[in-house]
């Protein structure tokens, strides 16, 4: 254990410089300027995921936010366990008929002012899975959707650039 | 043709391909039921259609494969699930999607359907609708016994699904599973769509497992069509399928130890396989590998720089992670959180034909690659490392071993690969009303089948995937009796079943 402690210590950090926030993902935000909120906020957000019926590709990728690449807490981003901790409601999926009434819930449960992001091609519009019986489509057809980030699943760094977005945007600064 | 010998049948001249499918009457229904039962055979998957209901069965053997069908001419079948519990949420399931009725059920709660979808039986064609009623747990008495609900939205970043559990103080007396939340109703999008359709449907089956699946999609395709795949293309479904394994058993070795509450291993594995999937995207343009595979070949060949990413991959594995595994062997605290936790015993991992790890490491040997030895796993030479103890430890040692064993094979696969064909054209229709096809490709979780009917002109008609889960899942429940409520996450994790993947 020494050896692999003493290496992460002495060799160079693997976490990469922060990508630029997303262009679009700002303009989608700039439509919603909330300065009494972002007033309270601050630069920090705590992030509940809530997986609404997605294939778990998404969530794979999420988790990746958390590895020594990406390193998302040092952003003053943070998943948290619960959506009365939560500042941000990250969704994925095509809100599956069986999962809606749960996300209406995590969504009810989580104090104003918050934010909802709808992650993956499945979230925006139900992806291929739109027409079935079983889902409902968007996650905007559920509840309210502040910022749309793309892919089958995105990667960690679109996650991240849509993220920081959001971040600019609550800090007053997008 | 083995199996169907001592099944009574009706006939077994179908296009089925590459194993036999037999029609068979209620006295060869009850047949093979008594086989699985006696333990000659085992589920291998059960499902249905309108007005029939398929089992297939695998001699653990003679590895030879079966599918029995038996016509629901009244609406009813007899029970498989009563005399034989395997078969269980795949019966209820039959019933939630088509209506049909086993005889005689003992237990006919619905599994998928959570009365949610504004229809009942969605894929029986009628429309039938259905009481609804409060979803009852099974019971369990005794003093001083409470209950603790937990999910469908849980405490990390994982699937959704429902926990009840029944504890006296910290040790649980009972679990139940409730799940069916992310059913995304594949099965009724699969019907009619194009192949190129069907397969993203089945890559986004469960996104772990994006390139199993995919794999097993086109085999079954290309059973049913017959055509063979060029060598290439075979060789690079196994590099991507052996990469895929790898992130996967590297993340779950991490995310075990994590919830042992042991982040460093969790850190140190997070970066091997950010590792696995950069050189993936490297090499086939998605870090998950989706849609690469598609029957008839592979749609790309592997970019030029891709090899070198690979090599430079495996040499990094080969240098950190013999470290890693002797920090795990060495951290007594670890240890005493996963040796004789959890335990699946050997006779239910028999019973209910667990795969992958679940039933490696609790005696049952079987991998698809080796047992069934679809191309190019015939031509490669591997190891399949098998366990009695059944607790999370040998769970965790099954991967370690696996993670080895995959290196060893992407080695011998990128020595192998040449310049070559990618792709066997398919014909545009077939000759006749239509073929079937089913295939079984080994997930990082455990087999995955794949059971396919196409149209003349090339459409699906129905097809059924069946994720190692379903078999797994059940297993789960037994493991977690006796243990406490705290190492629930940890017995999870070593099992780390596919939600998405059972609940289609």
């Amino acid at each position: 254990m020494r050896k692999t402690l003493l290496e992460s210590l002495t060799h160079g950090s693997l976490t990469e410089p922060a990508p630029a926030p997303d262009d679009s993902a700002l303009a989608e935000l700039a439509t919603k300027v909330d300065r009494a909120a972002q007033a309270r906020l601050g630069r920090s957000l705590a992030i509940r995921e809530v997986d609404a019926g997605s294939c778990n590709g998404c969530e794979l990728e999420i988790h990746a936010l958390s590895n020594a690449f990406y390193d998302i807490e040092r952003f003053g981003l943070r998943f948290v366990a619960s959506p009365r901790h939560a500042d941000v409601l990250l969704v994925t999926g095509p809100v599956t008929k069986n999962m809606r009434q749960a996300l209406e819930r995590t969504y009810n449960a989580t104090p104003d002012p918050k934010w909802v992001v709808a992650v993956g091609g499945c979230a925006i519009d139900g992806g291929i899975f739109r027409g079935s019986y079983a889902c409902v489509g968007g996650v905007s057809d559920t509840v309210p959707v502040d910022l749309h980030i793309k892919g089958c699943p995105p990667s960690p760094t679109d996650l991240l650039k849509g993220l920081l977005a959001l971040l600019e945007h609550v800090s007053g600064k997008g | 043709m083995g199996i169907l010998d001592s099944i009574p049948h009706v006939t077994a001249e179908l296009p089925h391909r590459p194993w036999p499918r037999a029609i068979v009457t209620e006295a060869g229904w009850q047949a093979a039921i008594d086989r699985l039962v006696e333990g000659g055979l085992t589920l291998l998957g059960f499902w249905g259609e309108p007005t029939a209901v398929h089992m297939a069965m695998l001699d653990g053997v003679s590895a030879e494969i079966a599918v029995v069908t038996y016509e629901c001419t009244a609406g009813t079948f007899p029970s498989v699930a009563s005399p034989h519990p395997p078969a269980l949420r795949l019966e209820r399931t039959i019933h939630d999607l088509f209506g049909l009725v086993p005889a005689v059920a003992d237990d006919l709660r619905p599994w998928l359907d959570h009365y949610a979808w504004g229809k009942s039986y969605p894929l029986s064609g009628r429309n039938a609708s259905r009481d609804v009623r409060p979803y009852q747990f099974l019971p369990a008495e005794g003093e001083a016994l409470h209950q603790v609900a937990v999910g469908p939205v849980h405490a990390g970043i994982i699937e959704p699904g429902h926990f009840r559990f029944t504890a006296n103080g910290e040790h649980v007396v009972r679990l139940e599973q409730w799940l069916g939340y992310t059913h995304k109703g594949i099965e009724s999008l699969m019907q009619g769509a194009s192949l190129e359709a069907a397969a993203k449907l089945a890559n986004r089956t469960s996104g772990d497992s994006a390139v199993a699946y995919a794999f097993a999609f086109a085999c079954a395709v290309e059973s049913a069509l017959q055509i063979e795949v060029p060598r290439q293309a075979t060789l690079l479904r196994a590099l991507m399928a052996e990469l895929e394994r790898l992130a996967n058993h590297l993340g779950d070795i991490g995310a075990i130890c994590n919830d042992a509450s042991f982040a460093l291993m969790h850190a140190q594995t997070g970066i091997l396989r950010e590792r696995c999937l950069r050189a993936a995207n490297v090499a086939f343009g998605h870090r998950l590998m989706m849609d690469v595979i598609v029957p008839g070949g592979v749609t790309r060949d592997i970019a030029p720089d891709g090899v070198s990413a690979l090599h430079a991959l495996l040499a990094e594995l080969r240098k950190v992670f013999p470290r890693l595994i002797e920090l795990y062997d060495n951290t007594a605290s670890l240890q005493d959180r996963t040796v004789t936790t959890g335990i699946v015993k050997a006779e239910y991992a028999r019973q209910f034909g667990a795969g992958g790890y679940v039933g490696r490491a609790s005696g049952r040997d079987f991998d698809a690659r080796r047992v069934i030895a679809y191309a190019p796993y015939d031509s490669l030479s591997f190891e399949v490392p098998v366990l009695q103890a059944g607790d999370v430890n040998a769970r965790v040692w099954i991967r370690i071993r696996e993670v080895e064993q995959s290196v060893e094979l992407i080695e011998q696969i990128l020595r192998q690969l040449g310049p070559g064909e990618l792709e066997t054209a398919l014909p545009p229709r077939i000759g006749r009303d239509s073929c079937e096809g089913m295939a079984l490709t080994e997930a990082f979780r455990g087999d995955v089948l794949v059971w396919l009917r196409l149209d003349g002109e090339l459409r699906v008609e129905r097809c059924h995937l069946r994720d190692a889960s379903w078999f797994q899942w059940p297993l789960l429940e037994t493991a977690i009796e006796g243990n406490i409520i705290a190492d629930f996450p940890l017995c999870n994790k070593s099992f780390n079943c596919s939600y998405s993947g059972a609940d289609l």
